[in-house]
């Protein structure tokens, strides 16, 4: 009789929900007659996520103490609860996105279940506190995503998508496992403050195997997070996926890798404060210079909203790499706006290419605004968004994180921001000016036949994500009471 | 209801706003702007009749103060101080005539253009109002955004090129404010204006002063200028100008000079010599620009240079002649703009060598030019007189060269402004002006009277302003009042 430890069900709610909605999906791809299995599959796929959010408010709002549970494998506490709010609410909007998509009949029933899967994993991802279940979380939303990526199988663009994404995530994917593996065999723990521990216990802040294994393992979360140099793949998987899929990808992928990566470093390895802080620096430099240089360039707007969220991953890194609780408090919120942003602007995105039923360029996107007047404010504010600009959720989340960078005396970061923010303009304003300021008439596009589809799931998506990006400007008290109350459970 | 004055001012404009973009108003876009933006006069005359100018001690009138996130202890505090007053009085007025020009006009889209200028509205009163320093960040920034689309929609040619250097221009230079205030803030642990302790640290004010700078626009950093003047539709020239230059004003006198009164002087020197370099070359430049909004752009660079000497000349004469000259050179070039594009409107044209003889048969646009630009030229008696003269009289007791340098400058004023009236005005008709061209309808009338009245008013009794600005009983140390804590 082999020992089993407690399992805390409620705490591992939100990941159970999902992953139900999941097996329920699967159920009605096969059950359901055709003409149902479209909006049967998307319910409960949004359902689940419904059911995740509401699973994780009641555990963040039922979790004051953070402790670890089942064997000290998973962490209970606020920090993951809110990161997986801000899945679940991601998940949520993809779903909206994704509801008028054209689609083969016959994935529909595997798109939602992917989806709620990938949800669920990412929510178990956030929970993680020691390196089996990091590594046990990554791959099982990884998987999910290399398929959601590939699934339009008619498209030569997909299917280039999905195999790069395969073989650089098994990439990043076998470059964390290996850091694990020497974490681990410097250590001989698995469990993130074990590891504290031990390193602490045995003196082994300076052993060189502990050093590479902690280098392989940012290397590897970076691969997640899309931050340069091991962004790679992004423009090209960004760009070759479905749209909704790349929404999702950009906002919910990006936000757990780097919850997760702020959790490891600091649980795991305040002994290396000192190393870490500085390549978490270094990183973010490399991204938000890379990333800005290389979008400036970019005429098709999957591309330039990839290296977009590149750099946007290096201002997430000033934050991670600020390492106090002002810190962790900024990437926290600075999570929210850009989760909505993103899932906003790819669905914006989608909404044209629907239209056009052709890759979107600035070009083709000239006089949008005009012709679809929430799609056109909603892409306007989450520009603005992302640029920082006041009256949106994005310059809040900018101010944070710059101030948590200065009061950590990483001054010389700030003003890289700020540079970086400078360059950041052009691009973004140049979508804006595609959208308003060119008029299709002025280009001598033909006129489209007809009137543009009615998608009322997509525009609630995307008026969703408007309200939460300029909403999180003006309610920032409460959005900030719980990130502080979350970045509370980590020993910073 | 005195209390929320400041409040009323900064969110009615943007209660208008959200108005007319959110409902179904169609072409009574315009005249529903309109409406607001004079109800926003009304109460801004309101707001006149109940200020205390005398008040003593540090707190601002019409104050308010609301929480915006505690954690860092940034809030919602707004008050005006009389020389703030007097500049967001100048917004709401030169905004109003802005507003009814684009309405008699007719702009495209008008729903998403008035709604745009209403915004604006709110955000350039809410500059002058701003007690925060975060707060007064974010309404810096947001005039950007209206301005980006309106000069980038209703635009000219070249509108395209004017935005991009306009927004890469001016946020080089927020941004590193922005950079400024989160240092300062954290420093003081508070983002207040009104009780945070000076700082002498020279890199914040130079985050700040470069900001402010680029606003101004100051000689160097002025490339942006002539490019957004000239491809901006009137009205939008006549704020760009007019009001949103003033916020740079605003700042130099109320974090410049009163948050960093060490590194103010430190570098008092170098700015005066920028604030004149601008002045003699932008007035040189308008003499020799071959357009109408040309002359008015450069002239606008060279009185901004006159303003900033106006305020680094750091006595109370210096000051409030700055604050006045502020308002005048508002109105002036306000009114300038807005008769250019009534001009362009007859003649298709800006060019001065295709422009002449228009006051044969247009007596009431030969008679508004006419005063405008006699007030522009700072003739004795004129509103612009007593501030150019009383800028000088601060500058001189600090530094008689200075004030040479700045008394050259009005004469090439003369020289640049004659040239625009006569150019335009007399002379052979040229070209460019049909025999048909109308003189000024009732309706243009009816926005260029107001603004040209106020002039003649600040010409009969500019003590209003001046008076009225730093102290009016000499017990109060005059400086000290926007100095403190």
């Amino acid at each position: 009789m082999i020992d089993t430890p407690s399992v805390d069900w409620f705490a591992l709610s939100p990941s159970l929900v999902a992953l139900g909605a999941a097996a329920l999906c699967l159920l009605i791809a096969v059950l359901t007659p055709r003409w149902l299995l479209r909006p049967l599959a998307a319910f409960t796929c949004a359902l689940g996520f419904v059911g995740g959010l509401v699973t994780a408010a009641l555990v963040y709002w039922k979790s004051l103490d953070a402790h670890l549970i089942v064997a000290d494998a998973v962490s209970r506490d606020r920090f993951a609860a809110l990161a997986q709010l801000i899945v679940m609410g991601a998940g949520l909007l993809t779903v909206g996105v994704s509801y008028s998509a054209r689609m083969r009949q016959d994935h529909i029933g595997e798109y939602y279940a992917l989806l709620a899967t990938a949800g669920a994993g990412m929510a178990f991802l956030v929970q993680a506190s020691n390196l089996m279940t990091l590594f046990l979380g990554l791959e099982w939303f990884s998987v999910c995503l290399y398929i959601l990526c590939a699934i339009e199988i008619d498209l030569v663009g997909s299917l280039e998508a999905g195999l790069k994404y395969l073989i650089i995530g098994g990439m990043g994917s076998a470059v964390l496992l290996f850091g694990s593996a020497l974490v681990y065999g410097s250590t001989g723990e698995l469990g993130f403050s074990a590891i504290a521990d031990a390193t602490r216990a045995h003196d082994l802040a300076g052993d060189p195997i502990l050093l590479v294994g902690l280098a392989m393992l940012i290397a590897g979360l970076a691969f997640k997070a899309s931050v340069a140099p091991f962004h790679m793949w992004t423009p090209d998987v960004y760009e070759g996926a479905p749209t909704p899929v790349t929404g999702f990808m950009a906002a919910a992928t990006k936000a757990v890798a780097l919850v997760l990566a702020l959790r490891v470093l600091t649980v795991a390895f305040p002994e290396k404060e000192d190393v870490w802080t500085i390549a978490v620096a270094v990183l973010a430099c490399i991204s938000l210079a890379w990333g800005n240089i290389a979008a400036l360039v970019q005429s098709r707007v999957k591309r330039l909203l990839a290296y977009s969220s590149i750099s946007h991953a290096g201002f997430m890194l000033i934050a991670i790499a600020a390492a106090t609780e002002l810190g962790g408090r900024a990437l926290l919120y600075y999570l929210i706006p850009y989760s909505a942003i993103s899932i906003g602007a790819f669905a914006v995105v989608a909404a044209r290419e629907r239209e056009l039923g052709e890759t979107v360029t600035l070009d083709n996107l000239a006089g949008f605004g005009w012709e679809r007047p929430l799609l056109g404010v909603a892409m306007f504010t989450f520009m603005l968004g992302f640029a920082g600009f006041p009256l949106t959720g994005g310059f809040v989340g900018k101010f944070y994180v710059f101030a948590a960078a200065s009061d950590a005396g990483w001054n010389w970061l700030v003003v890289v921001g700020v540079v970086a923010t400078l360059v950041s303009l052009y691009y973004y304003l140049a979508v804006i000016r595609a959208m308003y300021m060119r008029p299709a008439a002025e280009l001598g596009f033909a006129p489209i036949g007809g009137s543009p589809p009615r998608e009322i799931m997509l525009s609630a998506a995307v008026f969703s994500a408007m309200v939460v990006n300029v909403g999180s400007f003006f309610a920032v008290q409460p959005l900030i009471d719980l990130a502080k109350n979350a970045a509370k459970a980590l020993p910073l | 209801m005195t209390g929320w004055l400041a409040t009323i001012l900064i969110f009615l404009p943007l209660a208008g706003a959200l108005f007319v973009w959110l409902l179904p108003v169609g072409r009574l876009a315009g005249s529903l702007a309109l409406l607001v933006a004079l109800i926003e006069v009304g109460f801004w005359i309101n707001a006149l009749t109940r200020m205390d100018f005398d008040r003593a001690g540090p707190a601002p009138s019409f104050e308010q103060q609301t929480t915006w996130f505690s954690d860092l202890h940034v809030s919602y505090h707004v008050g005006f101080y009389a020389f703030s007053f007097w500049l967001a009085g100048l917004a709401v007025v030169v905004m109003a005539a802005a507003i009814a020009y684009g309405f008699w006009v007719g702009r495209e889209r008008p729903r998403a253009y008035f709604g745009l200028m209403l915004f604006l509205t709110a955000a350039v009163v809410g500059v002058f109002a701003a007690q925060d320093l975060l707060l007064f960040y974010v309404f810096f920034e947001a005039m950007m955004i209206p301005l980006y689309v309106l000069i980038g929609v209703w635009g000219g040619p070249g509108r395209m090129g004017a935005t991009v250097k306009f927004v890469i221009y001016t946020m080089a230079g927020s941004l590193l404010m922005l950079v400024a205030v989160i240092v300062f803030g954290l420093s003081r642990n508070s983002f207040d204006l009104v009780t945070t302790e000076p700082s002498n640290s020279t890199w914040l004010f130079l985050g700040f002063a470069i900001a402010f700078a680029v606003k101004a626009p100051l000689f160097p950093l002025h490339g942006w200028l002539p490019d957004a003047y000239r491809e901006s539709s009137p009205e939008v020239a006549a704020v760009l100008s007019g009001v949103i230059s003033k916020a740079a004003i605003f700042g130099f006198i109320r974090i410049c000079f009163g948050k960093f009164p060490g590194p103010f002087d430190d570098f008092r020197v170098v700015i005066l010599a920028l604030a004149v370099t601008g002045l003699v070359y932008g007035s040189l430049l308008a003499f020799r620009a071959p357009d109408v909004r040309g002359v008015i752009a450069y002239s606008s660079l060279a009185q901004m240079g006159l303003i900033t000497i106006g305020v680094f000349a750091q006595n109370s004469a210096g000051l409030s002649g700055a604050v006045l000259q502020a308002v005048n050179h508002g109105l002036i070039s306000a009114t300038l703009f807005l008769l250019a594009g009534t001009i362009e409107r007859r003649t298709s044209t800006g060019s001065l060598d295709r422009l002449g003889g228009m006051a044969r048969g247009r007596p009431a646009l030969a008679t508004m030019l006419m005063a405008t630009g006699i007030i522009t030229l700072a003739v004795p008696g004129s509103s612009a007189f007593a501030g150019e003269f009383l800028i000088l009289a601060g500058i001189f007791s600090t530094g008689w060269g200075w004030a040479v340098a700045g008394a050259t400058g009005i004469v090439l004023a003369a020289m640049y402004a004659l040239r625009l009236i006569s150019a335009v005005l007399h002379q052979e008709p040229g070209p460019a002006v049909p025999e048909a061209a109308l003189d000024l309808r009732p309706a243009e009338l009816g926005i260029l009277v107001p603004l040209v009245g106020c002039l003649l008013a600040l010409s009969a009794w500019p003590a209003a302003i001046t008076g009225n600005t730093l102290a009016r009983n000499d017990q109060t140390p005059a400086l000290e009042r926007i100095s403190f804590p």
